[in-house]
């Protein structure tokens, strides 16, 4: 149908014309205006893009973070915080990099900052970072996990956490075991998984993760517990270090566990939220886990506080050290730099602001005692000492369910992920998916083969 | 529109202005796109929207594919080094091969299921159209809710497969848990997940068929299976082989279901190609690799493209 002989006439050419330029504007719009959100800096007023902003779902957490940055505003006139929910999210965090929309400070855990530093994907924050409060009581080990080679700092951490083993103290009673007496080793748990799995209805004694690499991050954690180590560096190249007797009875065990003992479930390829509705129903009795677990367990899953506690990994000759921090957009001006410091040390490393929250949570009966990120375990010496006496004269968990594991965690050298790290677990992940899913397994030729094709993505590196 | 569209250029080639009226080729071509500003407008939206959304993401894809990626300091051009670092993986070769065996798999249950389904379908004299319904309804459900209802099926404990063979006191199966029985548990879930579409578009084509050529068969003594070989296969054969070739295309590029319910295990048995490239992308934010490995899977999809279009424009003439 011709045009001319619409009866709209020059209306009926004018819409879609429209439609195409508005369309047409649109799509220039996306592409070419946006703005790298990295100079906004006017009128002497420093306007600071963060993440990390609790989501509206966690309502008591939001309006906390809310009020602080009113405060510090407050405090800090020349600085304009502009909070952004959300925290790390690998999916999209290049497309926000390469799209200009990279928050000027950016939440990250402690398995990206060396990725992001090799890749200039983070600022360097040396200078900012000189003079910064309280810089002399964060934890060395901590505070490295964020500098290259040559020292130069590219973040801040602002939470830590270490492995221990979360185990379901009314199975435990239930199973004829101590509840007050947990694993202490690895034969142990094995001991305990049976005791608890012979329940019967699809009770599982132990469990552990296989799939989306959380499987090669979690043997990572249970060698570490043995005394080994994924890799090693000699002369400045780094080789795989699992294939030895350490490595092996990591396997064993778990082989051991899932075919002659039948104490690790049917079901495999699990991740943590898999064992998380596990625990939470009540039908796991152990498994390898953070504190901040505990937590989710009961929010998300339906657990009960109590009935969950910590103890140290098994063995416990060293535990797998994880946590989160911030780092700095690349192209942020030293302006934007130098008030996002700021705002790290005043929310996330102040030992003022992180006793007040104590007390704000207790108040609003959050739980408080929890060896979790809530009360951030980055400092040493005395100011460590400080905050966790503000968390027991404030707590309202039953702190002895975590007693063991806090009163080893000094003692248990802390050790961060290996270098290269996804794609090491990537490689870990099948190997311990071959351990639980197949009863033939044979563990020596799975870590030979891991072992050639970890030494092939180091030697690439 | 499209007749508009034409209509000018058909005038031209028809008759061709006389040389010495400079004037009126112009004014044709003004009359003329006067004429067709509707259909230009509708035409440029399109144009924009697939060079912004389409085109130039491909473009895009095939440069980066040859560039070391980083976003904050620059690309810069590696030739063909991300080609290499991904034939060095293990993983390549392992990726392909399941993708290809799912793409079998696929076909054989995926191809034969629906044509069977739409042949039985049109059988029925009586509720046909609950019958059409109950076949599409798994295709109103979103991709990851499939895969989380049927992860639930296949578990090898308390899961619903299992509890029925064993009531049936049969053998159970690992289903997801072995790498022999993982890829086909996946392309069961896959069949099952979009089986709705393809047998609709058979039942159409099984209903253009004339009546007379089924009574003809009947006349000649023909039974059901001489009447499917002989008439209703040749009459549909061209559905059957653009789908077959859609589908091709379709399952080469299989993710939702390793990536929800297998995380490419066990042992790597559920590791495709698609899942790979998201692996390089997302885990190991390496996007020069990542769109190597997309760029191979576009040549191969190009050639079943290609060979669509073909057998497409072949029917038509």
């Amino acid at each position: 149908m011709s045009s001319t002989s619409s009866p709209r006439g020059r209306s009926g050419r004018t819409l879609p014309l429209a439609t195409a330029t508005v369309l047409a504007l649109i799509a220039l719009t996306a592409c070419g205006t946006s703005s790298d959100g990295a100079e906004s800096d006017s009128g002497g007023k420093v306007t600071l893009d963060v993440n990390g902003q609790p989501p509206k779902t966690q309502a008591f957490e939001r309006k906390l973070y809310d009020k602080h940055v009113q405060q510090f505003e407050k405090a800090n006139p020349d600085i304009d915080i502009v909070p952004h929910e959300g925290f790390m999210d690998p999916k999209t965090f290049n497309a926000k990099l390469a799209g200009g929309k990279l928050e000027d400070v950016f939440y990250v855990y402690f398995t990206d900052t060396r990725s992001l530093i090799e890749k200039k994907q983070a600022a360097d924050i040396t200078d900012a970072v000189k003079d910064m409060p309280r810089r002399g009581d964060l934890q060395d080990p901590l505070m490295k996990i964020f500098q290259d080679e040559e020292g130069h700092q590219y973040g801040l951490p602002t939470s830590n956490y270490s492995m221990g083993l979360i185990y379901n103290r009314a199975l435990f009673e239930k199973a004829g075991l101590d509840p007050d007496q947990p694993p202490k080793t690895w034969a142990d748990v094995r001991k305990a998984a049976k005791k608890i799995a012979a329940l019967g209805d699809n009770t599982v004694g132990y469990a552990d993760f296989s799939k989306n690499n959380q499987g090669g991050w979690h043997y990572t954690a249970e060698l570490y517990s043995r005394g080994g180590r994924i890799a090693a560096e000699s002369d400045g190249k780094w080789k795989a270090a699992f294939n030895t007797p350490e490595g092996k009875a990591t396997f064993q065990d778990l082989h051991d566990m899932r075919w002659k003992d039948g104490s690790m479930g049917s079901k495999q390829l699990l991740q943590v939220e898999d064992v998380q509705r596990m625990m939470g129903s009540g039908k796991l009795g152990m498994y390898v886990a953070a504190a901040d677990n505990i937590t989710v367990i009961a929010k998300q899953f339906g657990g009960k506080y109590e009935d969950y506690a910590l103890a140290p990994v098994p063995d416990a000759k060293a535990t797998l050290l994880g946590g989160e921090g911030y780092m700095f957009n690349p192209k942020a001006s030293p302006a934007k730099i130098k008030a996002g410091v700021k705002w790290i040390q005043w929310r996330y490393l102040n030992p003022d602001v992180i006793e007040k929250n104590v007390a704000d949570y207790a108040d609003a009966e959050l739980p408080v005692g929890i060896p979790m990120p809530t009360v951030p375990d980055v400092f040493e010496g005395a100011v460590r000492d400080r905050i966790e006496k503000v968390k027991k004269d404030n707590a309202n968990m039953p702190t002895g369910n975590y007693q063991a594991f806090m009163d080893s965690a000094p003692k248990v050298p802390g050790v961060i992920e290996p270098p290269r790290a996804q794609e090491v677990y990537a490689v870990l992940d099948s190997a311990m998916q071959s351990v639980l899913t197949k009863k033939d397994a044979d563990i020596d030729a799975l870590l030979d083969t891991a072992e050639d094709k970890v030494n092939a993505i180091y030697d690439a590196s | 529109m499209s007749t508009s569209l034409k209509t000018p250029a058909r005038d031209t080639a028809v008759a061709p202005a006389p040389s010495p009226a400079p004037r009126r080729p112009r004014a044709a071509r003004r009359r003329a796109l006067r004429e067709n500003v509707t259909a230009y407008g509708f035409l440029s939206a399109a144009v924009v929207i697939f060079a912004l959304f389409s085109w130039w993401p491909i473009v895009r894809n095939v440069l980066l594919g040859f560039q070391d990626v980083n976003f904050a300091t620059g690309n810069t051009w590696n030739g063909t080094s991300n080609f290499a670092k991904l034939f060095d993986d293990p993983l390549f070769l392992t990726a392909w091969k399941n993708t290809g065996l799912f793409t079998l798999y696929a076909l054989v249950l995926g191809f034969a299921v629906p044509f069977l389904t739409a042949v039985l379908l049109n059988e029925f004299r009586h509720a046909r159209a609950y019958f059409r319904v109950l076949v599409y309804l798994p295709v109103m459900l979103p991709p990851v809710v499939v895969a989380l209802m049927w992860k639930w099926f296949y578990d090898p404990g308390p899961g619903l497969f299992n509890e029925i063979l064993r009531t049936l006191h049969l053998p159970t199966s690992a289903w997801l848990d072995s790498s022999s029985t993982s890829l086909i548990s996946l392309v069961i879930v896959s069949t099952w997940a979009n089986m709705g579409t393809t047998t609709l578009i058979y039942l159409a084509a099984l209903q253009t068929i004339p009546g007379e050529l089924y009574e003809a068969a009947e006349l000649d003594g023909a039974n059901v299976w001489q009447r499917l070989r002989h008439v209703t296969i040749p009459q549909t054969r061209f559905v059957l082989l653009v789908l077959l070739l859609l589908q091709i295309v379709a399952t080469m590029q299989v993710f939702t279901e390793p990536y929800v319910m297998t995380g490419g295990g066990p042992e790597d048995s559920t590791v495709t190609v698609m899942f790979l490239v998201y692996r390089y992308a997302f885990v190991y934010n390496d996007f020069g690799t990542a769109s190597a490995l997309s760029l191979l899977l576009l040549i191969a999809l190009g050639v079943f493209s290609a060979l669509y279009l073909r057998v497409t424009r072949a029917a038509k003439e």
